[in-house]
């Protein structure tokens, strides 16, 4: 609080209030009713609805796909970055906006043109093979997240370090993994963290090519319809709190993904230190 | 910081409720209806507002539509879309709209025929030429065979096709529709019946296992699954409504076949006003004339345009080569009506469930 107060830029608390009040508003409160929705269920119901053998395959599907999706763009979206950046040639400056063509697409857009190919094209098709697809659209879909994390820290780079380096007799393996990663490893990884987190969150365009089986090609927000949709039992009682209890541990694994990839680029920076 | 939020939440409810204005005793009807109906009610609303017209003075209501998957709007309604009448695809998800406390007990008797003015079938869409040469139900568990049907659990559809499905193998008493007195005499067995053997026969479940073995992709509704087999090229034959079938026969002139099974259901999407909406907002009157018109022989002249069929036997036969009388079977007589067979079939843990535990 003492160095808060000392602030020089005026406003402070307006603005403070404003921020809370902001992401209360839009966050929170939303997730907090997510939280409500699924605590009318006992634990045990919570737990078996949880649970279920289906639910559990969408979990392995839906973050499965996502986490494999978010790994093959780490390492491409590293090499089209870097080439992007260091190398010059002619088409470069095109190549570059095609990057932020999936951010563009609506996802409806990418899924229908993936049905498209898998349904004419058969060595794409790999018919039945329900992850091989879920993780190509994933793929598309996250493609420029790493990309543009790591292009800034790649064009603001310095290579007079680099040849320091190769003065002082490192080979370029070395360079790279001694010199170069360590500065790039925090972009990087959060590149990586926000490809996973918008997989995960995926709809639009897997559903275009995923089966939809329960408990072999059901990703979670297939299975958070279905259980939304579901008409009221006998007792009146819908599905809609075992949906959002399905969202609810989604949320919870996800968001400890994104913290260990976060303790990881914190420990990576007091190692450097 | 409650305080201030209270507020906010005050102002944010006077500015949302200042944008919708009461419509006072207003002359527009939103029909809510599920995802294959969109040509039919397209053109029963035009005829209808021309009739209302010649009837009240020159008055034309703006009738409304919203088609989607049956489950999904019947949870839309329940969750405030302002619907004065629904006409889904099965009486389970008007179920659902009664338990949401919007429409009153009873609604089913309130209309002629179960409150159905209209019913369908299920049949099979097949690949020009018939290469599979699938000719009935038993065909399609075949191991070479692809069958391409919704998820029972989201689609309305999908359950009429997955019921029927089983009541062909476990051998319900079919009726024939196309005559008055028959359709009569069936509607009263279903009144009547009281024991529905065909829940636990075993070669139901067996033969219902097998298809769903053969089924790849099981899109969320059925205009999905039309267009997955259609233009993804997916699988041999679609189980569908009997109208998809006609439309989408139609659409893609000399690409597809319709296969009648040799026995099959009926299939009665109910139509009901939803009580609590049409007394907020005055339109009884107007939903009530606009459900009866469905009833009425120009209805019901649309309705059998449309590949559905209609109660109106008269009409029926005029259309008899393309609404081909087979036998049928129904909900109330084979499975004690739609709350019992949600509950057994598609319920979380209920039969589907298990084919899949099963299947896996």
């Amino acid at each position: 609080m003492a160095v808060l107060r000392r602030s020089v830029l005026p406003g402070f608390r307006l603005s403070l209030g404003y921020t809370v009040f902001y992401l209360s508003l839009m966050v929170l409160i939303p997730l907090g009713a997510l939280v409500v929705k699924s605590g009318t269920l006992s634990w045990h119901d919570f737990y078996t609805t949880v649970t279920d053998d289906f639910v559990i395959s969408a979990y392995k599907l839906s973050l499965g796909a996502s986490l494999a999706a978010a790994a093959i763009n780490g390492v491409m979206g590293l090499l089209v970055a870097w080439v992007l950046v260091r190398y010059r040639f002619p088409g470069r400056k095109i190549f570059d906006a095609i990057v932020d063509l999936p951010f563009a697409l609506p996802t409806a857009v990418a899924g229908i043109t993936f049905a498209d190919i898998f349904a004419t094209n058969t060595w794409l098709n790999a018919y039945g093979n329900d992850w091989y697809r879920v993780t190509l659209v994933l793929i598309f879909v996250g493609l420029p997240f790493v990309i543009r994390t790591v292009q800034p820290v790649l064009q603001d780079w310095d290579t007079e370090t680099e040849q320091a380096a190769m003065s002082l007799g490192a080979g370029p393996v070395t360079i790279f993994r001694r010199v170069i990663f360590p500065v790039l490893f925090p972009a990087w990884i959060s590149g990586v963290a926000l490809a996973f987190a918008r997989c995960v969150g995926e709809y639009g365009s897997v559903i275009f090519v995923s089966g939809n089986i329960p408990g072999k090609s059901q990703i979670v927000p297939q299975l958070i319809i279905e259980k939304l949709y579901l008409p009221p039992d006998e007792n009146g009682v819908t599905g809609v709190a075992h949906a959002t209890s399905i969202g609810l541990v989604l949320l919870l694994i996800s968001l400890s993904i994104l913290l260990v990839l976060n303790a990881i680029d914190y420990l990576s920076r007091r190692h450097d230190r | 910081m409650n305080a201030a939020l209270g507020t906010i939440a005050v102002s944010l409810t006077a500015v949302l409720s200042f944008a919708s204005p009461a419509r006072a005793a207003s002359q527009a009807l939103l029909n809510v209806s599920y995802d294959s109906t969109r040509e039919l009610y397209e053109e029963i609303d035009q005829a209808f507002v021309a009739d209302y017209a010649t009837r009240h003075a020159g008055q034309k209501p703006d009738v409304q539509q919203s088609h989607a998957g049956s489950g999904k709007q019947a949870r839309a309604v329940v969750d405030g879309l302002r619907a004065d009448v629904v006409t889904l695809a099965l009486g389970a998800d008007i179920d659902a709209i009664v338990k949401g406390g919007l429409i009153n007990e009873g609604w089913q008797s309130e209309l002629s025929n179960n409150s159905s003015p209209y019913t369908s079938t299920i049949v099979f869409l097949v690949r020009k030429g018939n290469p599979k040469a699938v000719k009935d139900w038993g065909d399609l568990i075949k191991p070479d065979i692809k069958v391409i049907t919704p998820n029972p659990k989201t689609s309305g559809g999908a359950r009429w096709n997955f019921l029927a499905a089983w009541g062909y193998a476990a051998q319900v008493k079919g009726h024939d529709f196309s005559n008055a007195d028959s359709a009569v005499a069936a509607e009263k067995a279903g009144k009547e019946a009281k024991e529905f053997p065909a829940f636990d026969d075993a070669k139901g479940k067996a033969f219902v296992e097998a298809l769903f073995k053969n089924v790849p992709v099981l899109d969320s509704g059925a205009r999905g699954s039309t267009v997955t087999f259609a233009q993804k090229g997916l699988g041999d034959v679609l189980i569908s409504w009997e109208n998809e079938a006609w439309l989408a026969q139609e659409e893609y002139k000399d690409q597809f076949e319709i296969v009648y099974p040799s026995v099959s259901i009926l299939a009665e999407p109910p139509v009901a006003i939803v009580d609590k909406n049409v007394d907020e907002r005055g339109t009884r009157a107007l939903a009530e004339d606009y459900l009866k018109f469905l009833y009425s022989e120009p209805g019901q002249e649309i309705i059998a345009a449309n590949h559905y069929r209609p109660r109106d036997t008269a009409v029926l036969s005029r259309y008899a080569d393309k609404l081909p009388a087979i036998p049928l079977f129904t909900i109330d007589e084979s499975f004690g009506g739609w709350t019992n067979a949600q509950k057994h079939f598609f319920n979380d843990g209920g039969v589907f469930d298990q084919i899949y535990k099963v299947n896996k």
